[in-house]
């Protein structure tokens, strides 16, 4: 039981990732790599953050917007610097370690006996693992609705037209490089603010803790996008949370079969594969019905 | 008397600038446009058709010359600049239209073309009924489809749909591009007729690409030849009217 709610918590923590990627990885419709460098660059800013006596609240906050500066540099390199999406978030994602090390000033920083988001006096006093629950659901509604809210805006349509055509987009006058640099300031903020909550909910930064968040970001939205099938829009941003959620049982299952937490990456990255070439493995063997419109390569 | 609304002065528009493949598109183009004109433009492959409406869009930057609209200065503006006063359809029906959008989606992006766009909600059920109508005038049952993604529908309603697009705004000039030309005949043929009910009913200025000899004579008071850069002929009014395919295809034996 506490290890479902566990796995039900860090899914709601994590789920932040997969909403703020797919803002780029859906909408914009390009993989953006600097999402490996933001989220131990919000944990990093957050837990010096903490440590210099900052309230763990603002702290997170700050943490998200130095993760928008960072998505700002890549926007910029991409858009007026006209260096390719991949390579310009590559760039920003390494210096991001470099900076990360800075604020940190070690490899490692831990938040034992400081305050954080999670030792406020309400979420405290909930049974073990539920802190995470509450918070990462009120996160999740929180953002999920300014989210759609904002889709749903005339900028926001501006925005999806954006990485749906961009030539309409711009024969409409819509300024699609100011498209894309708001989509990666965001986007970044969003992993930055989960990189945020994640550290101060393990009690620590690591400079090595951003290696295969790409992975498990997209991981959460194509599972969503695998078991939910054919969805709207709005209904794809929540089913992202879901995706989270089911990718962490799938994770606490790989565990109970017997492997480590060190074979994790490796076990994420075959699971993102395989869901991935589902399209291709129906074409091949005349799957009907089981993958639906999400995981099409035109979508 | 009709005023110009755009004038092109001299225009030069070179491609590969500075580099030994460097080739001069546009040559010292003047063309007025008066308001109300519907010109058709002809001219071979690489006469520099689609560089002019380029640079009347601004994807393409000039290398010298004035492009005036009213009598401003343009040349410089942005392309989201210039969408103030200019909406364009496109040869390839994907170009026009946003594929993962439903059809009203679409239509309501246009609704707001070259205006700025903030964090108010976008109000797509009020104009529902509108679309409804006015997609309804295509006869090609893109009235049935406002909530298809456009990805999903024929060629021919995408184009159709592009052309709403352009028009639902009214813009101050319109720039067709062969808009029919990846059509079948008769959905073309269709489209062909729609935009001509829909240009003089509007009263819109409109320039018109096309290899159509038949249509550039049926259709618009003015037709221009685009020869090596330069309009090697303008005819309007009665003396359009008078021009037949052979004569055309006269002029076009001499000047090849």
């Amino acid at each position: 039981m506490s290890l479902a709610v566990s796995a039900i918590g860090q899914g709601l923590l994590w789920a932040v990732l997969g909403v703020g990627l797919f803002l780029t990885f859906r909408i914009l419709d390009f993989a953006d790599m600097t999402v490996e460098g933001t989220f131990p660059l919000g944990a990093a800013t957050a837990v010096a953050a903490i440590s210099n006596g900052m309230n763990p609240l603002l702290a997170t906050l700050l943490a998200f917007v130095i993760g928008a500066l960072a998505g700002l540099i890549t926007g910029l390199l991409y858009t007026k610097g006209h260096i390719p999406i991949l390579l310009a978030g590559i760039l920003v994602m390494t210096a991001c370690y470099s900076v990360n090390l800075r604020i940190m000033g070690r490899a490692n920083v831990s938040l034992l006996g400081k305050s954080t988001l999670f030792k406020n006096h309400l979420l405290a006093a909930l049974p073990q693992y539920f802190d995470s629950v509450v918070l990462g659901t009120i996160v999740m509604v929180v953002i999920t609705t300014i989210v759609i809210y904002f889709l749903q805006t005339e900028l926001g349509q501006g925005f999806i037209a954006t990485g749906d055509n961009q030539t309409m987009a711009r024969s409409l006058g819509i300024n699609t490089d100011n498209m894309k640099i708001m989509g990666l300031m965001v986007s970044n903020g969003l992993i930055a603010f989960g990189g945020a909550l994640v550290a101060q909910n393990n009690g620590y930064a690591d400079v090595n803790m951003g290696i295969g968040i790409i992975v498990i970001a997209l991981a959460s939205i194509i599972i969503g996008e695998v078991a939910f099938g054919d969805l709207t829009l709005n209904q794809r941003l929540v089913a992202v949370t879901l995706g989270s959620i089911l990718y962490r049982f799938v994770l606490l299952l790989v565990l109970k079969l017997g492997f480590s937490a060190n074979d994790l990456n490796l076990i994420s990255a075959i699971i993102l594969a395989l869901c991935m070439m589902l399209p291709v493995f129906k074409n091949v063997l005349n799957f009907k019905h089981i993958l639906k419109r999400g995981l099409d390569t035109n979508d | 008397m009709t005023k110009p609304l755009l004038e092109l002065k001299d225009v030069v528009l070179k491609v590969n600038r500075n580099t030994p493949e460097e080739i001069t598109i546009l040559n010292k183009l003047n063309l007025t446009i008066n308001a109300g004109d519907f010109i058709t433009v002809l001219g071979s492959n690489g006469a520099g058709k689609s560089t002019l409406f380029n640079a009347i869009g601004g994807d393409l930057s000039i290398d010298s010359g004035q492009i005036l609209l009213n009598g401003k200065d343009i040349a410089h503006d942005s392309v989201e600049k210039r969408t103030r006063f200019l909406a364009r359809v496109f040869q390839d029906p994907k170009l026009g239209t946003a594929p993962r959008m439903t059809v009203a989606e679409n239509l309501l992006l246009a609704e707001r073309r070259g205006q700025r766009r903030g964090l108010m909600p976008r109000g797509l059920n009020r104009h529902l009924d509108h679309y409804k109508e006015l997609t309804a005038t295509m006869h090609n049952g893109l009235d049935d489809r406002l909530t298809t993604a456009t990805g999903n529908l024929s060629g021919g309603q995408r184009q159709a749909l592009s052309f709403l697009m352009a028009t639902l705004k009214r813009p101050e000039i319109l720039l067709l591009d062969e808009h029919t030309a990846a059509l079948d005949p008769r959905t073309g043929q269709d489209l062909m007729r729609l935009t001509n009910e829909r240009v003089s009913q509007d009263k819109l200025t409109c320039l018109m690409i096309t290899h159509h000899m038949e249509d550039a004579l049926t259709y618009g008071n003015r037709l221009i030849v685009l020869h090596h850069g330069k309009v090697t002929f303008d005819v309007a009014g009665a003396d359009k009217a008078a021009l037949t395919t052979e004569k055309l295809y006269s002029f076009f034996a001499e000047i090849e």
